[in-house]
């Protein structure tokens, strides 16, 4: 008796969940078919990278990743108010784009081989490098001073991978989930160097509460070619986005957002790309 | 279909996971019941401690505990666990310190909880005869008190193996630290997802039927 009284309510609190989600499935399909009219876009961008893309205390988002996002929706034919940002981790870019939960994404996304299998790449929007971020004072100039040195990088990155395998094998690596433990263990002089995009690097490097006490080492140890991550297929949509990037390069926009974002840490971006330019 | 495994050594990433989940599991068995004999015994001090120990230690987070073993023990105040320049072997230590110091306070309340099953009766006839109070916690009551508790003892222990996840946190070579750099280098997030969710049944499943046989020959009938 217990039994069944327990199954039922199993199963009545299953029902509920299941039109609860319907009902959610519902509202996205409303938003969307609206997007071409005068609804909301959503766009993927990271909310944790100072410079590129950050969530701030007052719920506003600021960075140049976000800069781009705004200035290819603009472009698309979205205000500002129009554009409703959504968190896309590394892990679930792939699948945010596959299932339609972002129009397009512009977070720090390098181009590479396995990725343009599973998504379609816009751009490249920005060529960065990886690179080192060292205190002040540091003597590590070139990539061999590396060696024998403790260096910082997130957990699984494609920076803490190059390291081990090509740059510096005899480096010993500190790994942690995100780059800010890694700033602080720097500041604290548990680890000699932070190695992942200059472009992230100059972010972190720009905020209020490290200025002055952090410099780029400028070593150039690889080509990251940030694109806009598009749904597989849609040539339409990636087609558009680089009329607009090419339009934000030509009225000063780009430079513009380049300067804003990176200035204050004395990071000297590459001139933009142009557009399918990938540098390998 | 698995060749997104090809290059990766996702055995060498379980065998961590392995090895992390059993020196945890030591560790905090011998600490918990350490911890559970303090809240159990009679000086208020001990008890007092046990209690504040328990009752702070499991309302935090672990990857709060585990991140502040490295970046607040290792990096701000040098406790380095005499690996000072390997991190790897560092970091696994300081992965072990921050699972065995947030693990015992669960084992401790089980053990607890298997103190509480023998009856008082059993105390006062030991401590009759002249037995100290670790004698007749030695002799008469924890013995009976862990063949009580293999069950919730087992829980404890498949939690353990999957927290050892949280140690990705701070880089330590297990399971959850290969997934996600295989994620990140091959884009494909549920076929690795569900390889890596796989191996963690293949872990815990065998544990969970083996102690729950245990805990049924081993129970004391009352």
């Amino acid at each position: 008796m217990k039994l069944r009284k327990v199954t039922a309510v199993s199963a009545a609190v299953f029902a509920l969940a299941l039109s609860a989600t319907a009902c959610g499935g519902d509202d996205s399909k409303d938003s969307d078919s609206g997007s071409s009219g005068g609804g909301k876009i959503k766009v993927g961008i990271k909310f944790d990278q100072p410079g590129l893309g950050l969530k701030q205390p007052d719920g506003s988002f600021a960075g140049f990743d976000v800069d781009v996002a705004t200035y290819v929706a603009k472009q698309l034919g979205y205000k500002p108010d129009q554009i409703e940002f959504v968190e896309t981790k590394s892990a679930d870019r792939e699948n945010a784009l596959a299932r339609g939960d972002v129009k397009f994404i512009a977070a720090t996304y390098s181009i590479n081989d396995e990725r343009k299998q599973k998504v379609d790449f816009a751009g490249p929007y920005l060529l960065a490098h990886q690179d080192l971020l060292v205190k002040k004072d540091s003597d590590i100039t070139k990539a061999t001073d590396l060696n024998g040195k403790k260096l910082c990088s997130v957990t699984g990155s494609t920076s803490a991978q190059n390291i081990h395998d090509k740059i510096a094998p005899k480096a010993q690596l500190k790994e942690y989930s995100g780059y800010s433990e890694c700033i602080a263990a720097l500041q604290s002089g548990a680890v000699d160097a932070v190695t992942t995009d200059d472009s992230i690097l100059a972010g972190f490097a720009a905020q209020d509460k490290y200025k002055g006490q952090f410099k780029l080492a400028g070593l150039k140890l690889s080509n990251e070619n940030y694109g806009v991550g598009v749904k597989k297929g849609d040539t339409a949509t990636v087609n558009k986005i680089n009329a607009a990037l090419e339009k934000m390069v030509s009225d000063g926009a780009w430079q513009k957002a380049v300067d804003t974002n990176f200035g204050p840490a004395n990071y000297k971006s590459e001139p933009a790309p142009k557009i399918g330019n990938i540098v390998p | 279909m698995f060749d997104f495994l090809d290059g990766y050594d996702v055995l060498g990433a379980f065998w961590m996971t392995v090895k992390l989940t059993a020196l945890s599991a030591l560790g905090s068995l011998v600490w918990g019941t350490l911890l559970a004999a303090m809240r159990v015994s009679p000086v208020p001090l001990l008890r007092g401690f046990g209690t504040a120990y328990v009752n702070i230690v499991r309302n935090i987070p672990l990857t709060v505990i585990i991140v502040f073993s490295s970046l607040g023990l290792a990096d701000i105040f040098g406790v380095t666990m005499g690996a000072a320049d390997d991190f790897k072997v560092q970091g696994f230590r300081l992965a072990v310190l921050g699972l065995v110091g947030y693990t015992s306070a669960f084992v401790c309340e089980a053990v607890r909880s298997g103190i509480n099953t023998v009856p008082v009766g059993q105390a006062e006839a030991a401590r009759a005869i002249g037995l100290s109070f670790s004698q007749v916690l030695r002799l008469i009551i924890l013995p009976q008190a862990f063949r009580a508790v293999i069950g919730p003892l087992a829980n404890v222990l498949i939690a353990l193996t999957k927290n050892t996840t949280v140690a990705a946190a701070i880089g330590v070579a297990e399971a959850a630290t290969l997934m996600k750099k295989m994620i990140e280098n091959e884009a494909q997030t549920l076929a690795i997802g569900a390889v890596f969710a796989f191996g963690f049944v293949v872990l815990t499943l065998p544990t969970g039927l083996l102690l729950g046989w245990l805990s049924k020959r081993l129970a004391v009938k009352r």
